[in-house]
């Protein structure tokens, strides 16, 4: 649960949907087109004959910004230039930021001529504790940042009544004649960003063209929390993967294991060649054993970050350990040095931990000869109801295993075992 | 006795639990008598489907808890509880909360349910604020006070807390954002000082509804309290005010704090961790520059989570020798008797059992029957016959035995209106009784007289022929007896007039069984009796009875002792109640479905033959 973006696509649809409801001269009407590997082109301008009677503009809808300066934007384009544009693109490999990624999703809309850059207007809403902020300005684009000081700040108290906001007598004077329409236009947006699950949403620019605003340019990330409640609002929307995050083959596993069990298990691979894999019972202590692996001065040496929590099954855990086994024994350190393997984890509420360690023995046990052929040693630590026997149930398994198995206690803390396993103590 | 406002729970606190959580209640009560606490910590139990009372330990003995349906009926009747432990869902945390902090009563809300939705959060922490109340959570375990009061489940075990030294108060106030690292930080803590005063997880979302520096403001201003521990977390900039309060000199006690996700630099930047609010969108929110602002403004960061332990126990130490805090007096623990459910599941136990089930097992994932999953009977289409074969006999049947029982209760099924069990159903259904009543008071009937025929004939023809007497001395040894032979005559079918019932179970019989030899003896049997008078035929009774025996002595499962209990437990009649209650019921459902007004039997219809009054 937390703020997922979603598509640009996605979030102007429900502001041509939704967003009448608020201000009521608010005639967008959300003419745009999505297309995937998957989409026939043809298709779409069936469903959008639009597609054939305006000029266009093409842009990746993948979750990423400044795609402008990234040279991904096409504009005032037919619709077979669009088509040639969106062929071309479709598939192909690019960087973004510090970011590799294939371009996938395309958004298609009508081209906005719009002559001067005064026109383009700005406003963000975003969530911060007490209040909410509205940012506005009269001199958007992708200018905003150096023109930082010509934005208007509005405080929103989060307990503030719907009707006592009065946000147009809020905006710059300077709007003119426009001020009502837009007033009208940020007061409803930010109604809705309330109503409808929104923790932030950025348009820049959005202009007015022929009395009409129409968004250009948009930014949205939804708290999925909200998803049981905005069931209906939401209808439609999904979470598409951050940009340039292609999963694995056994990120992907995993995730699938995670997705069909009420238990949470992940799998983040770092660095395939890494020395040092962990398998972390519990978030919090999760993230702390990478952290002190990174603040030991070991981050190039690590391999993966994993949890696993929530009282899995055995059957889910043995999967789970398997999947982190076959990865760490694939080859061994190049510098000929021991890998080492991390069971870690804090002191368990409930969880039995003898019972938890059984799909991960299990898993050890077939791993048996490639632990030992790659040369790995393990390190494990836990606390919690029944430990002593899980703790010597692992050591068992050490003479079983024949590789060297470190096991410790609530009495040795938590992060112990890693420079145990790092600094050769 | 109203508590410093620094202090949110003491020895006297109690609390309300919204939500049935059994489990929960019972913690915080054993953590209460392990803390020699002298009132329970929970005063009642707000359920939202029930009211009433429910009863739980308290130490040995077992006490009542009061259960209301509404947290204002919860509140008015105790309005010395200023806690309220919210286990209501991540859909129902709202609403509830709102409502309690709106009881003047109810100072404190912890909310246990993850996934509230962000807005919520803020508007439920706003409101606390503003009327000046606490709010821990969402997300989180809880907490607990040292010595004093424990917050639903946090803190696990009795093992752990005694283990951590949670039963008293130490000298260390504890906050973090994790729930799921309260444990091992109150381990750390205990290993490296006297342990904690008091321990807070406010909850790993990005709005929690008290703050970090709201716990450690509260701590610095406790007496009790000479050391300061904190975990943050990356993302959100609540480690920010720490800084500002550390700066603007309002904190004093010495802070060991430490920011987790530092790795963050090195993860893709889409890794979200377990927290909702663990992922900076910012540098500013970034683990790395949160430790650097908190230890330049004057916190004790280590260098690592690694030597967190260590430096608490160089700042315990440190107050030790300057005499700023006293060892804690360790208090003597009351022992806690172990669940019986516990004790078993671990072999320390056992009890004998007072009943024994030999034949189905509802325990497992699936039902048993004889032993075969639920599952598996159906895939096999074992039908009801076969499933009679299980539950009766706890043996599978082959199919032509399980279908001639089903054939029996095809033919058992009615026998029209007339007859007892039905007319009995009849009168009771008219009466006004509901279905099940009806049905038993027509399957009362069923005995010796009514439907008892097959049980009988079975019998006796079995004890006949296995007695070696011929179909001749049998009926003169009835007659001597001046017994009717079960299972002989019938009202009007005769030699010319047969039942075609009999036809068709012999007929079935013969083709299927390997062995009708009762059968074979009945009808020699009935051969003498037919030559006396037209109507002494095998009837359908009798005749259901002699072929069970001859079926079972067909089918290689069943042995002698078997066929003995058939006979000896009345399973026959158990076959002719379970077909006719098919018909009962059409019975009663007939007259429901006519609105059939009270059966009365007409004076006429009945002889009135008193004796005289004198």
């Amino acid at each position: 649960m937390a703020q997922r973006g979603i598509r640009e696509y996605d979030a102007k649809k429900l502001l041509a949907e939704r967003l009448p409801d608020y201000a009521d001269d608010f005639d967008y009407d959300g003419q745009i087109a999505l297309v995937t590997p998957e989409t026939d082109l043809e298709v779409v301008a069936i469903k959008n004959p639009w597609v054939k009677k305006k000029r266009l503009v093409v842009k990746p809808d993948q979750l990423f910004g400044k795609r402008g300066a990234h040279g991904l934007i096409l504009l005032d384009a037919s619709w077979d230039e669009a088509k040639g544009y969106i062929q071309e693109n479709m598939g192909r490999e690019v960087l973004v930021g510090s970011v590799v990624g294939t371009l996938n999703t395309f958004l298609i809309e009508p081209f906005v001529p719009h002559e001067r850059e005064e026109e383009e207007l700005y406003v963000a809403i975003k969530s911060e504790g007490d209040r909410d902020v509205i940012y506005f300005s009269t001199r958007g684009g992708v200018e905003i940042e150096a023109n930082w000081d010509s934005v208007t700040e509005i405080s929103v108290e989060v307990l503030a009544r719907p009707e006592e906001l009065h946000l147009g007598e809020r905006l710059p004077a300077e709007l003119g004649e426009g001020r009502k329409m837009v007033g009208r236009f940020v007061e409803g947006l930010y109604r809705l960003y309330r109503d409808l699950g929104f923790a932030y949403l950025e348009i820049n620019p959005f202009v007015i063209a022929d009395g009409k605003i129409v968004p250009l340019d948009l930014v949205a990330r939804l708290d999925d929390a909200e998803a049981f409640w905005q069931r209906r609002s939401w209808r439609g929307i999904e979470f598409p993967e951050p940009f340039g995050r292609a999963l694995t083959r056994e990120e992907a596993y995993v995730k699938e294991i995670d997705s069909r069990t009420g238990a949470s298990l992940k799998l983040t691979i770092l660095n395939p060649r890494g020395r040092v894999w962990t398998m972390v019972a519990g978030g919090g202590a999760s993230v702390i054993y990478a952290d002190t692996i990174c603040d030991l001065g070991f981050a190039g040496e690590l391999a993966n970050y994993g949890e696993y929590s929530g009282d899995p099954s055995t059957e889910d855990t043995y999967d789970y350990t398997k999947t982190i086994l076959d990865l760490l024994t694939r080859e061994k350190d190049l510098e000929g040095r021991p890998k080492c393997l991390l069971i870690g984890g804090g002191i368990a509420n409930f969880t039995d931990v003898a019972k938890t360690f059984k799909g991960v023995v299990m898993a050890l046990e077939d791993y048996k000869e490639r632990l030992r052929e790659t040369g790995v040693e393990i390190y494990v630590r836990r606390g919690g109801p029944n430990y002593e026997e899980g703790l010597w149930i692992m050591r068992k398994l050490g003479e079983r295993l024949g590789v060297p198995i470190h096991v410790y206690g609530p009495e040795t803390h938590m992060t112990r075992i890693v420079s145990m396993a790092l600094g050769g103590e | 006795m109203r508590m410093k406002g620094y202090k949110l729970f003491d020895r006297s606190t109690r609390a309300l639990v919204y939500g049935f959580q059994t489990n929960a209640i019972q913690r915080m009560l054993d953590f209460d008598y392990l803390c020699n606490r002298s009132v329970p910590s929970v005063a009642a139990i707000i359920n939202p489907n029930r009211a009433g009372i429910q009863k739980v330990f308290w130490g040995t003995e077992e006490i009542l808890l009061p259960m209301y349906k509404t947290i204002p009926e919860a509140a008015a009747a105790h309005p010395s509880a200023e806690v309220m432990v919210n286990f209501a869902s991540f859909r129902s945390a709202f609403d509830t909360t709102m409502e309690a902090l709106g009881q003047p009563s109810i100072k404190t809300v912890a909310i246990i349910a993850e996934g509230v939705p962000e807005r919520m959060a803020r508007v439920m922490a706003a409101t606390a604020r503003k009327m000046k109340k606490t709010i821990i959570g969402p997300a989180t375990v809880g907490g607990l006070a040292a010595g004093a009061f424990r917050i639903g489940n946090t803190a696990g075990t009795i093992e752990n807390i005694v283990e951590s030294k949670l039963h008293r108060p130490g000298s260390v106030g504890f906050v973090s954002k994790s729930g799921g690292m309260l444990n091992e930080a109150f381990n750390i803590i205990a290993r490296n000082s006297s342990g904690v005063v008091e321990g807070i997880a406010i909850g790993g979302d990005r709005y929690p509804g008290s703050s970090l520096l709201d716990h450690i403001l509260r701590f610095e201003a406790n007496p009790q309290v000479a050391i300061i521990a904190c975990l943050g977390e990356v993302g959100g900039t609540d480690e920010y005010r720490i800084v500002e309060a550390l700066k603007a000199g309002q904190i004093k006690k010495p802070l060991v704090i430490w920011v987790t996700g530092t790795c963050s630099k090195i993860l893709p930047g889409s890794v979200q961790f377990g927290h909702a609010g663990a992922k900076a969108q910012t540098d500013l929110e970034t683990a790395d520059a949160k430790n650097r602002a908190l230890k330049e403004a004057g916190a004790i960061v280590p260098e690592s989570f690694d030597s967190y332990g260590d430096e608490i126990r160089k700042v315990y130490e440190g107050l030790l020798a300057e005499g700023k805090v006293r060892k804690p007096e360790e208090p003597e623990i009351p022992k806690i008797p172990m669940d019986y459910a516990k004790a078993a599941s671990e072999g320390i136990v056992r009890k004998s059992t007072n009943l024994i089930c030999t034949i189905s097992d509802d325990r497992g994932e699936e039902v048993l029957y004889a032993g075969k999953p639920l599952g598996r009977v159906l895939e096999d289409g074992m039908g009801i016959g076969g499933v009679i074969g299980l539950l009766w006999f706890k043996k599978e049947i082959p199919p032509w035995a399980a279908e001639f029982i089903e054939l029996v209760l095809q033919i058992v099924a009615d026998h029209g209106p007339a007859v007892s069990a039905a007319h009995n159903a009849i009168v009771a259904s008219c009466a006004g009784k509901d279905l099940i009543s009806s049905l038993a008071s027509g399957l009362l009937t069923i005995g010796p007289r009514f439907g008892g025929a097959i049980d009988d004939a079975a019998r006796e023809f079995k004890r006949a022929r296995d007695a070696g007497l011929s179909p001749e001395e049998f009926v003169r040894d009835m007659k001597a007896k001046g017994v009717n032979i079960p299972g002989i005559g019938h009202r009007i079918k005769s030699v010319k007039n047969p039942d075609k019932r009999v036809e068709l179970l012999i007929g079935y019989a013969r083709e299927n069984f390997e062995r009708t030899d009762l059968l074979d003896y009945a009808l020699s049997v009935q051969e003498i009796t037919t030559a006396k008078k037209g109507n002494l035929i095998l009837n359908v009774d009798g005749c259901i009875g002699i072929l069970f025996i001859d079926l079972m002595g067909s089918c290689e499962v069943f042995d002698e002792r078997d066929i003995d209990d058939v006979i000896r437990y009345g399973y026959l009649n158990g076959l002719f109640a379970l077909g006719r209650s098919i018909g009962i019921i059409g019975h009663i459902l007939d007259q429901k479905r006519l609105d059939s007004r009270l059966y009365r039997h007409p004076q006429d219809d009945i002889a009135y033959m008193l004796p005289e009054f004198e």
